[in-house]
């Protein structure tokens, strides 16, 4: 398609039915209560002028443009700011009105660079076109008086510049930044004439509370705020609509190329997930897909020492078959198997077990999910029926009380962070459970009412508190408890033990008990009670039962099954919950179903006419162990490093380098592919052709940017590993795939691209049933019938700090990077993050005389890496936290070989630690300023 | 650095501390249960080689239940 403008109809929509009708310049239009005339005028096809106003923003009133004449009204009120009457005639287009446009437009012209042919926002300004539409042909006040002309430019930031000059004060910026994301980084600052806006007080946007999401620089209807890239290269001319490769949110962009070139990402309004909204890395940080860095040919070699050599494609694909055949020849079937990626498309994914379960011949499929959430999958198939969260985003909305648990969503999810903010300050109450001060404790126009600083380890504590709380001081929901779920009773007789009380689980937490008592009031007394949770969850010794104690405790309070409630995992990648939901685990199916299900079984077995093992293979933990004990000695690791990312690192590489071939699939030569002996180039999120699927279940399309660059799509690698291996797996296009995905998997039986391309997304289950999708699940009953709830003891880690390791280590991510960095560390957002660094509260640091910046030794019992200390009193006193972004700091090798006992997920964020001061930094150099980044 | 224990083991103990709540026999049956839909055969093989060369490494009921994959 050419480029994609989205029609802006200058104000929100209003919810409710519509049932105002007006007319405009005669046309008559019926819209919901509390609609501006400025948008029904919109839905009527007349566009009335405006600067000030657009449609992702409450109305201003500022800009005097959007000015109508009302018949029987006195005056020219502003049609942003005035509701639409019953009855109401409305002309947007008269000669008083053209005369006074044309007088404000003369104001702003008269204060404005007259660059328009050499401008980057030639062509994509709302200036430059409100000055044709208002017919403006003069500027009767000259240019020489007083201006702005001369305003500095800020370029600090290093995507998008700000050129105060061009400015023409309408506030966007600023109400963006607030409304739209919630960071009110942004300010009008000075009065009258001196009115501008800056990025907190005075300073330069890379040293202000901005965040970089793109809201501003969106809004701006000028090119005050531009893309750099926009600068560069000049003005996109074509638009692909795709899903953002980055976190588990899934927001929809417009890719906008010049060519064949990507200009810009640009966040889509009728994306289901964000609405229009985006965050640093997904906005701006693509320039990894074109990096240097980037293997665009296979490479081989025979041994981990030797150099690689570039090879032909049939020569790799030749050589792997070769290998794992010869592998599975002299150590049996089960000797070899593959890790699927949770940032691959869901067809990339499929093709990969189906490689293992049809090819290979075996379970020994896993994916990244086993290191994040597969206690979600675990915990919510158990109480619920299905592994999956329960609501959308958009769900957030509706909820009066959020509970936040092991989660940082203003970091980890940001786009869905600033729907939950808007929210909070609507009024919702927020209770967060976490070690750390997250920034959603405190920030502007939010305030938690409940901070349950927990030691780690201890959620378990802490949730049967709160549900002792729920059920001892009668804020059970009886009926939905009686009509919905199964054995409550035994379950409420033992949660209602004195050991579990807040009382009793003082000591363990660390939570005052009244605290405790007051969150779970709260909660319990909610309207609509909304949890949300991430890996601070589920990267624990008890992930999976911390799972289904928040399940008990929605199902008790009747917090399930419509909208504004529900149990939600935030997802950390892109596609982890489609990874999950293609079969990738060892022991299930696609669609969660257990590979002992004969009916199931049989199901697969007809289509690829090959026979399914009846038993779960390994999981990728076991991979490891089986690898050093010599029974697994083939891996093929489609996009994932998992060198970087998985605990205790010596213990990896001691497996990888066991083995006798690991192929590694992926954009760069990461961690593993050090110990790999064929490297597979794989395609960037740009490159490929399928279908993401997000967090709320959302299945968005991936549409290709650019041809792939390594001149093969990457679903037809594991396609042609399995050929070469002697299985046929023959698709001629992704959506054949899809069509294969949907004949065997029940919950998306409805799904196809033509159904994508139709309406956008769907949220599975999308079938019969629901053809459209299912934006809430369990509304009249849950997935397994009954909502089961389960009996969850607390049982402490075996993980403790002791006189060696007084310390706790707990990991995590930050805003800008991303996972393991591979993708965000080779674009500017290392401006942010130049590398990982080790929070420690101001005491634990004074006693070990650590100051800010020194650099510092982290030892566990099982490894000692170094890095940058950073003293943050949001740290609780005893922990300490890093993240695991640069391979160079190698925070894993410190990691432990725990795991949550139901799924083996690694129990990243609970290890007992020592901290030392390695080396005191360069207090003269740490001081020393940097030089400003203005330009004229 | 490589754990010296067992995996098999270890996970085992470890799944068996998580149903502790229950009669000795019902734990014994969810923890076996839970083996044979979660771990691959040759984990089941080694597990049982374990009950039989060591056993005194495993929780009680862990080796009860072992001894039911």
């Amino acid at each position: 398609m050419g480029l994609l403008k989205e029609h802006d109809f200058g104000t929100p929509a209003k919810p409710g039915p519509a049932t105002v009708t007006v007319e405009i310049d005669g046309v008559p239009v019926t819209v919901p209560e509390g609609t501006s005339i400025m948008r029904a005028a919109a839905e009527t096809g007349t566009d009335v002028p405006k600067l000030c106003a657009t449609d992702s923003l409450e109305a201003f009133g500022s800009c005097r443009l959007c000015l109508v004449e009302i018949d029987g009204k006195k005056g020219t009120p502003a049609s942003c700011t005035t509701p639409v009457a019953e009855g109401m005639k409305v002309r947007t287009q008269t000669p008083k009105l053209e005369k006074l446009r044309q007088g404000v437009m003369e104001l702003y012209i008269s204060d404005h660079p007259l660059d328009c042919l050499t401008c980057a926002a030639n062509g994509d300004c709302e200036l430059q076109d409100m000055s044709g539409v208002v017919g403006l042909r003069q500027v009767r006040y000259g240019y020489e008086g007083e201006n702005h002309l001369d305003a500095p430019k800020d370029t600090s930031n290093p995507y998008f510049d700000f050129d105060a000059s061009k400015c023409i004060v309408c506030s966007r910026c600023v109400r963006a930044c607030g409304e739209v994301q919630g960071t009110f980084a942004l300010t009008i600052e000075g009065r009258g004439f001196d009115s501008k806006v800056s990025p907190g007080a005075a300073e330069l946007f890379m040293d202000s509370e901005c965040v970089s999401c793109g809201a501003c620089v969106q809004a701006c209807p000028t090119a005050t705020l531009q893309e750099k890239s926009v600068v560069d290269l000049g003005m996109p001319t074509r638009t692909v609509l795709t899903t953002c490769a980055y976190c588990g949110v899934g927001c929809s962009f417009k890719a906008e190329l010049r060519g064949d070139e990507l200009v810009r990402m640009v966040p889509y309004k009728d994306g289901g997930a964000n609405e229009g909204h985006s965050c640093v890395k997904g906005r701006f940080a693509f320039g990894y897909a074109t990096h240097p860095d980037r293997k665009l040919n296979p490479m081989i070699r025979e041994k981990i020492t030797d150099e690689w050599r570039e090879v032909d494609w049939e020569t790799a694909i030749s050589y792997v078959a070769e290998k794992f055949r010869d592998i599975q020849a002299r150590h049996g079937a089960g000797s070899i198997g593959g890790i699927t990626s949770s940032r691959c498309t869901n067809e990339e994914v499929y093709v990969v077990q189906k490689m293992v379960r049809a090819a290979f011949g075996n379970n020994n499929v896993d994916t990244c999910a086993r290191v994040c959430h597969s206690p979600t999958g675990y915990g919510l198939k158990q109480t619920f029926g299905t592994s999956a969260g329960t609501q959308d985003f958009r769900s957030v909305a509706q909820a009066d009380v959020i509970v936040v648990i092991g989660a940082n969503p203003t970091d980890g999810h940001p786009v869905f962070a600033s729907r939950m903010k808007r929210r909070l300050r609507e009024g919702a109450k927020l209770i967060v459970i976490d070690p750390r001060r997250i920034d959603l404790v405190r920030s502007p126009y939010i305030e938690a009412e409940h901070h349950l600083q927990l030691a780690p380890g201890t959620n378990v504590a802490i949730v049967n508190a709160m549900a002792h709380v729920v059920v001892t001081e009668g804020l059970v929901d009886r009926s939905f408890v009686a009509d919905r779920c199964e054995e409550f009773d035994e379950w409420a007789a033992f949660i209602a033990r004195e050991e579990n009380s807040p009382e009793a689980t003082e000591s363990i937490t660390g939570v005052p008990a009244e605290q405790v008592r007051a969150a779970a009031r709260l909660y319990g007394g909610a309207g609509n009670g909304a949890i949300y949770y991430g890996l601070g969850v589920t990267e624990h010794s008890q992930g999976s039962t911390m799972v289904m104690g928040m399940a008990n405790l929605a199902m008790a309070t009747g917090n399930i099954g419509r909208e504004g409630v529900g149990v939600n995992p935030l997802r950390g990648q892109n596609n982890v919950q489609g990874s999950c939901d293609m079969g990738s685990f060892p022991h299930e199916l696609s669609g969660y179903r257990h590979v002992s299900d004969d009916a199931v079984r049989e199901v697969f077995e007809k289509l690829w006419e090959r026979p399914i093992l009846p038993e779960p293979g390994l999981r990728i933990p076991n991979m490891f162990d089986a690898a050093v004990d010599g029974t697994f000695l083939g891996l093929f690791v489609q996009g994932e490093d998992i060198a970087q990312s998985d605990p205790n690192t010596q213990h990896v590489n001691a497996a990888l380098s066991a083995m006798e071939l690991v192929v590694v699939q992926d954009l760069f030569l990461n961690e593993t592919a050090k110990f790999a002996h064929v490297f597979l180039p794989g395609t960037s999120f740009l490159e490929k052709d399928g279908t993401f699927t997000n967090a709320e279940r959302r299945i968005n399309r991936v549409r290709p940017v650019m041809a792939p660059k390594t001149g093969k799509d990457e679903w037809r690698v594991a396609c042609e590993i399995a050929q070469a291996m002697g299985y046929a797996m023959n698709y001629e296009h992704p959506r054949e795939i899809m069509a294969e995905i949907a004949a065997v998997t029940p919950t998306f039986a409805g799904v196809s691209f033509e159904k994508l391309d139709k309406l956008g997304s769907v949220q599975w289950p999308c079938n019969d049933k629901a053809p459209e999708g299912t934006p809430t699940m369990h509304v009249d009953a849950f997935v397994r019938g009954k909502g089961r709830f389960v009996q969850t003891p607390f049982v402490a880690t075996r993980e403790r700090s002791t006189r060696k390791y007084p310390l706790i280590l707990t990991t995590g991510r930050i805003l800008s990077q991303y996972n393991v960095g591979a993708q965000t560390r080779r674009t500017a957002n290392v401006a942010w993050h130049p590398e990982d660094v080790l929070e420690i509260h101001p005491h634990d640091a004074e006693v070990r005389g650590i100051e800010n910046g020194d650099e510092v030794t982290l030892s566990s019992r099982v490894g000692t890496t170094t890095l940058r200390a950073l003293i943050a009193d949001r740290m609780p006193v005893g922990v300490v936290y890093t993240t695991f972004h640069h391979p160079v700091t190698g925070a894993n090798v410190v990691t432990t070989e725990n795991s949550d006992w139901a799924t083996n997920c690694p129990e990243y964020k609970v290890t007992a630690v020592q901290v030392g001061l390695k080396h005191a930094v360069d207090r003269h150099d740490a001081a020393r300023d940097e030089e400003p980044a203005l330009a004229d | 650095m490589t754990s010296t224990i067992s995996p098999q083991v270890r996970m085992a103990n470890d799944i068996a501390v998580q149903f502790r709540h229950l009669p000795v026999d019902e734990a014994a049956k969810a923890i076996a249960n839970h083996i044979r839909m979660f771990w691959d055969p040759r984990m089941k093989s080694e597990l049982r080689r374990l009950v039989d060369e060591d056993p005194t490494s495993f929780d009680p009921v862990a080796l009860t239940a072992a001894k039911q994959v």
